[in-house]
């Protein structure tokens, strides 16, 4: 099972092409497959079914049952499979087909793949890559629903990665499968056919640990990912109409985090407004709020803002319910006004 | 209402007070928070804010008279400024209450409405929503008379609450945030606001004290501001920073208290003097060792400094007459060790005060000066800081001088100087020639209180505790 980077190259993205995140994680999927022959996947009805929102559809035909591996209904096994896999060398992609469904992997997550490097000294790693849809806003419900960044962000060991592009997708999941280390890899499901984007041709990837300001500003600083960041810039370019200058900066890499993007912003802003659709109480916003109190509290001419989702235990399933957990753009552009105006 | 005022505590040690100045006299209005009398102790000058808007009936206190703190100095009548004080100076109670209801409010008005609008639209939602909740952006201004203590958490005069970024932008500008229009929420003063009164320059309210931002760190009734000189004059009017040929520069509070207190040490005790040669080489090879980490650790700079306080206490305490003051019942030999380090700030000599030297480690005794030295140069030193000295000592060499003959501070015995280091060929013991950084240390002392014999004995004490310390110590 020879390393095959020298086949990269070979199997081509299309070149510069329009598509859409779901259209990115497969091709960027693919060309893994095609280009390295330890990638292999695994997950529920990720084989024969192609998985539920068709991104390995064809696969098994194409790279055969070995590479392309349906599991029985056991997030542990899948995971704690593709830890003992990774560690010889193979460069696996896990699947956990909803992130409602993860917890049986949580052990196997943060007490093995996050710890392999620091308990054996360095002699393993764990090039490890998890990915999992997550979010609301698509009538999923109870147990298709949920974000669970806030779950993971605490665990040293495990980097976390959530893009919200096309182009950012490819980078970040390329940069995931040559990471020497456990990457849990969230995609929202809401942005999977709602967002498209120019993807660059060929093979990239994209640093982990680095934000990207997807919008400059000077009045306030907005930082989003996944789904409420494309709310944040829908909001931000509305009030460019009201003379207010939102910097909207997508996270992209929840751990490590890259503070110094977020620093700079604040420093030249003075204002912050966090959004993320998990519910407020620990969740990233915390850490995001804490980390500026501490590093920038004489650079803050107004409170932290957050936005977030509500401490109630599951999104509803009913519309009224999904509509008052989920952030609208309409609050998203209250909040930023108000911040300008403060 | 009359209200009366008192002599304040300025700091805890401090018993009594001398009105140096009114800045206000009978007949003239005052606003709340406004500076209406400069009080000075020992070296602190402070400007003391009223705590009530009204005017002053009577000055009970003299300038140049001392009271013990707590002392009636002053009589407020406390109306608003839009009412005429009754002649007799006590208005009945149902003039109380129109002054109380004329009294514009329109902040508080504001912060009403703003609060009432902020509820409605927060309504929690059933199942217990509380997240999406924001936190209160409307600046629920703090009436001047419900909150007595709203400076304490950074509320500036008027009582609009100030964002971090507002008062460091203020301090670092020097813009007075009472001179400044807030252009934000209910009138909030907002960081752009600060830049733009800075950028319009000095009619725009450059401060004519720093004690409005002051606030932040002390309540009104302990503030003490830097010495007059600290603050920027109007132009034209020579200073003792921008002295120029010709000037005759007004004599500041704090320039008279120096200049008496150097007369009365003059003549009071009678100074010796003595000096000895110290070779600094190994202490210089530790600090340069440390010095990049231990900034990196604490963001103060590791001179020599701490290193020679380090080994003057340990002399101290070896030679305890070192640290002690002559008075009529006798010499006082001090329990205390509390070491007076001679700073330069803003064109006067403050002399802040290092307690309890003698238990703290070359580390502690960087940060503690570290601090001292920045607050004065700051003009923040407080009463405290400059109380209790019982030694003192002088880095004449930070500006280049090899030789120095100081004058004592009033009370104590003894001041050492540590003078610049020079490289020197120096002939050792084994008559070998090396080159050696060499350091004069200079001592004035009064002879009242020690003889040649105890002063020799200290100096060379001194002299080999440097020499012994080296890169194997520990800070």
């Amino acid at each position: 099972m020879a390393g095959v980077r020298a086949a990269a190259g070979a199997a081509q993205t299309q070149a510069g092409v329009t598509m859409t995140n779901v259209e990115a994680v497969r091709t960027t999927l693919h060309d893994a497959l095609a280009r390295d022959d330890r990638v292999l996947i695994m997950g529920e009805d990720v084989g024969a079914r192609g998985n539920v929102f068709l991104i390995t559809k064809g696969f098994l035909e194409e790279f055969g049952p070995q590479r392309i591996i349906d599991t029985p209904l056991a997030e542990a096994s899948i995971v704690g499979v593709a830890i003992g896999m990774a560690m010889e060398g193979l460069r696996p992609i896990a699947e956990i087909q909803f992130a409602d469904f993860i917890y049986p992997a949580f052990n196997q997550i943060v007490g093995e793949a996050a710890k392999v490097r620091y308990r054996s000294n360095g002699d393993y790693t764990c090039p490890l890559v998890i990915r999992t849809p997550y979010g609301g806003g698509v009538r999923g419900a109870l147990s298709h629903s949920v974000s669970i960044e806030a779950l993971f962000y605490h665990v040293p060991g495990l980097t976390i990665l959530a893009p919200s592009t096309p182009a950012d997708i490819k980078g970040l999941l390329n940069a995931a499968i040559e990471s020497p280390d456990p990457v849990l890899f969230l995609e929202h499901k809401k942005t999977y056919r709602s967002v498209k984007g120019e993807v660059p041709a060929g093979y990239y990837t994209i640093p982990i640990g680095k934000a990207d300001v997807k919008k400059a500003g000077s009045d306030v600083t907005v930082v989003s990912f996944g789904y409420n960041l494309h709310q944040a810039l829908d909001a931000a370019n509305r009030l460019e109409g009201e003379d207010v200058s939102v910097e909207v900066i997508d996270l992209r890499s929840i751990r490590p985090m890259d503070k110094t993007t977020i620093l700079d912003s604040v420093r030249k802003t003075r204002k912050l407004l966090i959004v993320h659709e998990d519910n407020k109480f620990g969740g990233i916003g915390a850490e995001i709020s804490a980390m500026v109190a501490e590093e920038a509290l004489f650079d803050l001419d107004a409170p932290i803002r957050r936005l977030a989702g509500p401490d109630v235990p599951a999104m509803g399933y009913a519309l009224p319910l999904e509509e008052e957990f989920m952030i609208s753009t309409e609050e998203m552009a209250g909040a930023m006004r108000d911040l300008a105006k403060f | 209402m009359a209200t009366t005022i008192t002599m304040p505590q300025l700091g805890e040690t401090v018993t009594e007070g001398t009105v140096a100045q009114w800045l206000k006299q009978p007949g003239d209005s005052v606003e709340k928070y406004e500076a209406f009398v400069e009080v000075s102790t020992d070296k602190v000058n402070a400007e003391v804010p009223s705590p009530v808007s009204g005017v002053i009936r009577e000055l009970i206190v003299k300038e140049g008279e001392t009271v013990p703190t707590g002392a009636p100095i002053a009589i407020i009548d406390d109306v608003a400024s839009d009412v005429q004080p009754a002649p007799t100076g006590s208005s009945s109670p149902s003039e109380q209450v129109a002054a109380a209801a004329q009294r514009p409010s329109p902040s508080s008005g504001q912060a009403t409405n703003a609060e009432a609008n902020r509820q409605g639209s927060d309504e929690p939602v059933p199942g217990g929503n509380v997240g999406t909740g924001g936190p209160s952006f409307s600046a629920p201004a703090q009436s001047n008379g419900a909150s007595g203590n709203g400076s304490a958490s950074g509320t500036a005069p008027g009582g609009v609450r100030t964002s971090p970024a507002v008062r460091r932008l203020a301090r670092e500008h020097r813009v007075d945030l009472a001179a400044v229009r807030g252009s934000g929420d209910n009138g909030r003063i907002t960081a752009n606001d600060i830049l733009a009164a800075a950028q319009a320059g000095p009619s725009a309210g450059v401060a004519a004290t720093i004690g409005a931002d002051n606030a932040e760190y002390v309540a009104p009734a302990a503030t003490a501001v830097a010495p007059p000189a600290a603050t920027p004059r109007p132009p034209g009017k020579p200073t003792y920073a921008s002295a120029r040929p010709g000037d005759v520069i007004p004599l500041t509070q704090a320039r008279r208290i120096i200049a008496q207190r150097m007369v009365d040490s003059k003549h009071t005790a009678p100074h010796a003097w003595t000096m000895t040669e110290v070779d600094v080489t190994n202490v210089w090879k530790w600090r340069a060792r440390e010095k990049d980490a231990f900034e990196k650790n604490t963001g103060v700079k590791l001179t020599l400094l701490p290193f020679f306080v380090r080994a003057v206490v340990e002399s101290l305490a070896a030679f305890p007459l070192m640290n002690a003051s002559f008075a009529e019942d006798g010499i006082h030999v001090h329990r205390e060790v509390n070491i007076g380090l001679a700073i330069a700030a803003d064109g006067n000599l403050v002399v802040p005060v290092l307690r309890h030297a003698d238990q703290l480690s070359i580390r502690g005794i960087a940060l503690a000066a570290g601090e001292l030295i920045d607050k004065g140069r700051r003009g923040r030193l407080g009463a405290d800081d400059l109380a209790g000295g019982t030694f003192t000592v002088n880095n004449t060499g930070a500006n280049g001088s090899i030789l120095s003959a100081p004058i004592l501070v009033p009370g104590q015995a003894g001041i050492v100087t540590s003078e610049a280091i020079v490289k020197r060929a120096v002939v050792r013991d084994d008559d070998a020639i090396a080159v050696r950084s060499m350091m004069n240390v200079c001592m004035s002392l009064d002879h009242r209180v020690i003889d040649g014999a105890v002063a020799s004995g200290f100096l060379s004490d001194l002299k080999k505790r440097l020499e012994a310390m080296g890169p194997s110590g520990s800070l």
